[in-house]
């Protein structure tokens, strides 16, 4: 295989970290639904914490993407 | 497949505005580009607004009064909830990140515009310039105190051994991940919906069952911008939400 396939393969791959963040951001938001529809009430003042959770959480699979980028763009 | 005017990636180049002429510094390019423009749209248009709207400051405001400070009272909200009592100090800083990176975000999403975000330059400036007031400002106030932030309270000492380098990593990753994050995130949509426009095109350039066929990618490019729109807000939520958040660090390290 050339190193301009395996690259490509490469770029795939580290795609796969969006696999992880996928679950992690949909575990929050589902979580946060549950908690929200147990005490709707409480839910209004959690908005900055779910927001917070969703930014680090997407931060990881951005990660992936940047090697991806990297992979294809910059090596 | 793909001919050059379907190309997803031609939208982000960078040009020289409509027949401005080549300028040169120093051995750079200085030349005013779309990007300067747009940036510099994204700085005007809010200013221009916010001057406009508060120039009469009546106490029963008008409709643009009561636009500008209901902006005002949401940003308030951000940095109150996360600073408390501290907020009022860092509020014109966050304002402005937000206000600029809403703006920059909403002028993208006309079509043919430029998205000024999509230049990773653009957002890990803001990232440095937040990073590097959270140093400042940690420093100023904590004095060496400030390292406290990565020696969290109310954990047995065997376990700093573990717990200090991560929590030094994750304080280095922040520039990084706070501009990759609005990076890649209207970097993507804007790819995304790019794409789904061309399979419009490619579909109904196939006859007429290719015509009926793109009714689907054309619903599909809709639905998609009305998610970009919500993504171009959230976005710039999520960077002022964590630039307070950085802040407060600095403010109280080591909780």
């Amino acid at each position: 295989m050339d190193a301009e396939g395996a690259k490509y393969i490469g770029a795939g791959l580290a795609c796969l970290a969006m696999l992880g963040a996928a679950i992690g951001v949909g575990n929050i938001f589902g979580s946060f639904l549950q908690g929200a529809m147990r005490n709707p009430s409480a839910a209004q003042g959690q908005f900055g914490n779910l927001i917070f959770g969703f930014a680090v959480t997407e931060a990881l699979g951005i990660f992936g993407l940047l090697i991806a980028l990297l992979l294809l763009f910059v090596i | 497949m793909l001919g050059v005017a379907n190309d997803p990636m031609h939208q982000f180049q960078i040009t020289r505005f409509f027949g401005m002429p080549d300028w040169s510094l120093a051995g750079y390019d200085i030349s005013f580009t779309n990007a300067s423009f747009f940036l510099l749209a994204a700085a005007l248009i809010p200013a221009t607004f916010m001057t406009l709207a508060m120039k009469r400051r009546a106490l029963v405001p008008n409709r643009t009064q009561s636009v500008a400070e209901l902006i005002y009272g949401f940003v308030d909200g951000i940095t109150t909830s996360t600073m408390g009592k501290d907020a009022k100090k860092f509020f014109p800083f966050v304002f402005s990140l937000f206000i600029f990176i809403l703006t920059a975000n909403m002028v993208g999403m006309v079509p043919y515009f430029f998205t000024p975000t999509t230049q990773i330059i653009v957002t890990f400036t803001m990232a440095m310039m937040v990073i590097g007031t959270v140093l400042v400002v940690g420093f100023y106030k904590n004095g060496l105190g400030f390292l406290k932030l990565f020696m969290p309270s109310g954990i047995p000492w065997p376990l700093y051994f573990l717990v200090i380098p991560i929590e030094i990593i994750s304080f280095l990753s922040r520039p990084l991940t706070l501009s990759l994050r609005l990076f890649a995130n209207m970097l993507a949509g804007h790819i995304m919906l790019k794409v789904f426009a061309g399979f419009v095109v490619t579909m109904s350039a196939a006859g007429a069952v290719g015509i009926i066929g793109s009714i689907l990618p054309m619903g599909m490019t809709v639905g998609l911008m009305a998610l970009e729109f919500l993504v171009a807000f959230l976005q710039a939520y999520v960077f002022a939400i964590l630039t307070c958040i950085y802040l407060n660090d600095a403010l109280h390290p080591g909780h």
